[in-house]
């Protein structure tokens, strides 16, 4: 798959929360990603990128495609998740007060990453990072 | 008729060739060439953004002159409401309706009353329908352009429901024929318009496969001959009337409100509109069910072609709607509005901003697109006539411009000939010389 771009994530840097995962968006409309796709990648890139902000010491994205598929591998380095079943039950959220405050942190992230991406892969190790891959077909 | 039939035009005359209306177009229509703007057809949504921003005003919407009414043997003005609040001391809209049957129209409709039969039907689809939420309104025609063109996911999203211009178009003709006994041909019925994109998807309509309306006539146009009539005190014409419900369909929120579903959002403005669509596809309005979308700021009230300034509209249009009847006089047309009033053809996306070619060669124009990106200043001048360096970018690759359409480029490379020229002529300033030397020896 060719890397076509990789956008650095900020921890806490709520100015700047969405802002690669709009540019992805531009990106694959320019691409002539259809309509239906383009929708499910915005969403599981838009959560993950929040997540990053919310969650992690920071990170990046990056967007990889080829004829058939679009990936979006999502790295951070840390925490890392201790228990990522429990992680990917919808509703449950580790999110700070303030994120919370801001409207974050309903515990829908990654359920609604895996639920919008073709396929969904997390690998974690605790103190170390985390990197989510989802894949869409095209 | 073209394809791309647009009531925003130039007026090349008057443009000077600078960069207000470049850097405001929200989809990226407008190059500057030859030192006059150009609209790139196939983009531009006719929300006449430009029309509002442009100094010099080089930038028009084609409308139809009044006389073309007197083309037809009966002839029905349509006014769209934001018509009631454009004239000093009116606060209600029967004179309006006086002025234009003065004017020589032989019926008037009220949109309105269409905006109370589509609201009807809208409110009864919505407990039924399967499109994605929020259900997006189909009122504003710049909107679902703009939509189209950068937004084609949410294209499942809009109300299949004719406009209550459409409708109030369809039912004026009706009642016209039963009136009259005259070939429905004979029978011109015409928008009082706000906005050039009423226009537009009169000529070239998104939901119909020809429109009921024969045309549209600028608020511009027919202000100074209401005005006129208004001066006098005109007979009163008794026709049904709309209430309050349709008429406040001119301020922004009032569609919404029509409509009565309780989880719904309002926004006016086209980049407010923009920035809300974009939060739409990101999956953030989850607990949303419908939502009115208004290219204007303000509404309809704040439409390119009106002549009151949209607050003072606004609060004149407050007046307006306490002096009509509060409720809706429902008819037997409400109840069959929903199959009736339909969209009579599918959307389909206009993805004019997709890199053409197989996915392989759109990767590589992209590609070479983010390579021409970083090499330019990203100052986003608009000297080159595109509205940024990454659009340049992109006009490069699509073989519209090229790199020394920069300003920043072309100086580094009349720097660089400079330099060859110096270096060029140093080196051949020993000959220039010594030859006449030479010859006098």
């Amino acid at each position: 798959m060719q890397s076509i771009a990789v956008y650095p994530v900020i921890a806490g840097d709520f100015s700047l929360a969405g802002d690669a995962s709009g540019q992805i968006k531009r990106t694959l409309k320019r691409l002539g990603v259809d309509a239906a796709t383009l929708r499910r990648i915005s969403i599981g890139t838009y959560e993950a990128e929040i997540n990053l902000v919310i969650h992690t010491v920071g990170g990046q994205i990056e967007l990889l495609m080829d004829d058939t598929q679009v990936s979006i591998v999502v790295k951070d380095n840390g925490p890392g998740i201790p228990d990522i079943d429990k992680a990917m039950t919808e509703g449950w959220s580790t999110a700070s007060d303030h994120a919370r405050d801001m409207g974050f942190g309903a515990g829908m992230g990654l359920p609604n990453m895996a639920r919008n991406a073709d396929k969904f892969d997390i690998e974690s190790q605790v103190g170390v990072g985390t990197t989510i891959t989802m894949t869409f077909n095209i | 008729m073209t394809e791309y039939f647009h009531s925003v035009t130039l007026d090349k005359s008057r443009c000077k060739g600078c960069t207000t209306c470049l850097k405001r177009c929200p989809t990226e229509a407008i190059r500057i060439r030859d030192n006059r703007a150009t609209i790139l057809g196939e983009r531009c949504i006719d929300c006449g953004e430009c029309i509002r921003v442009c100094t010099h005003k080089a930038k028009v919407a084609l409308t139809d002159p009044f006389e073309s009414i007197f083309d037809y043997k009966y002839k029905i003005a349509l006014p769209a409401p934001t018509l009631y609040a454009q004239f000093k001391g009116v606060h209600n809209s029967t004179p309006i309706i006086a002025a234009l049957f003065a004017l020589g129209f032989d019926d008037v409709f009220e949109v309105a009353r269409g905006a109370e039969v589509v609201s009807y039907a809208v409110a009864e689809k919505m407990k039924t329908t399967d499109k994605p939420k929020p259900v997006i309104s189909s009122a504003c025609p710049a909107i679902m352009r703009l939509i189209r063109v950068n937004y084609p996911a949410l294209i499942d999203n809009i109300i299949d429901m004719q406009s209550p211009m459409e409708v109030a178009a369809q039912l004026a003709r009706e009642e016209a024929v039963k009136k009259t006994g005259y070939d429905p041909n004979d029978i011109g019925v015409f928008f009082i318009t706000p906005c050039p994109a009423k226009m537009t998807a009169i000529k070239a309509s998104l939901t119909q496969d020809k429109s009921n309306v024969d045309g549209a006539i600028s608020m511009l146009d027919i202000y100074s001959a209401m005005a006129q009539k208004l001066k006098d005190p005109l007979p009163e014409h008794i026709i049904e009337r709309a209430s309050a419900v349709g008429v406040g369909w001119a301020v922004h929120g009032g569609e919404a409100a029509a409509v009565g579903v309780p989880k719904s959002l309002a926004v006016d403005g086209i980049h407010n509109v923009m920035r809300a669509l974009e939060e739409i596809e990101n999956g953030k309005f989850n607990d949303l069910d419908f939502f009115e979308g208004l290219a204007c700021t303000g509404g309809c009230l704040g439409g390119p072609l009106v002549v009151e300034n949209n607050f003072v509209a606004k609060n004149r249009m407050r007046k307006i709607l306490d002096n009509s009847k509060p409720t809706v006089d429902k008819t037997e047309i409400f109840e069959s509005a929903k199959e009736r009033f339909k969209s009579q053809k599918e959307i389909e996306p206009n993805p004019v901003l997709q890199f053409e070619g197989t996915m392989s060669e759109r990767l590589k124009k992209m590609e070479i697109m983010d390579q021409i990106a970083s090499e330019l200043p990203g100052i986003d001048c608009g000297s080159c006539g595109s509205p940024s360096c990454r659009t340049l970018a992109e006009d490069i690759v699509r073989g519209y411009a090229n790199e020394l359409n920069c300003i920043f480029k072309m100086r580094d490379r009349v720097q660089y000939l400079a330099e060859q020229m110096v270096i060029l002529s140093e080196s051949t300033r020993f000959h220039v010389n010594v030859t006449p030397t030479e010859d006098k020896q």
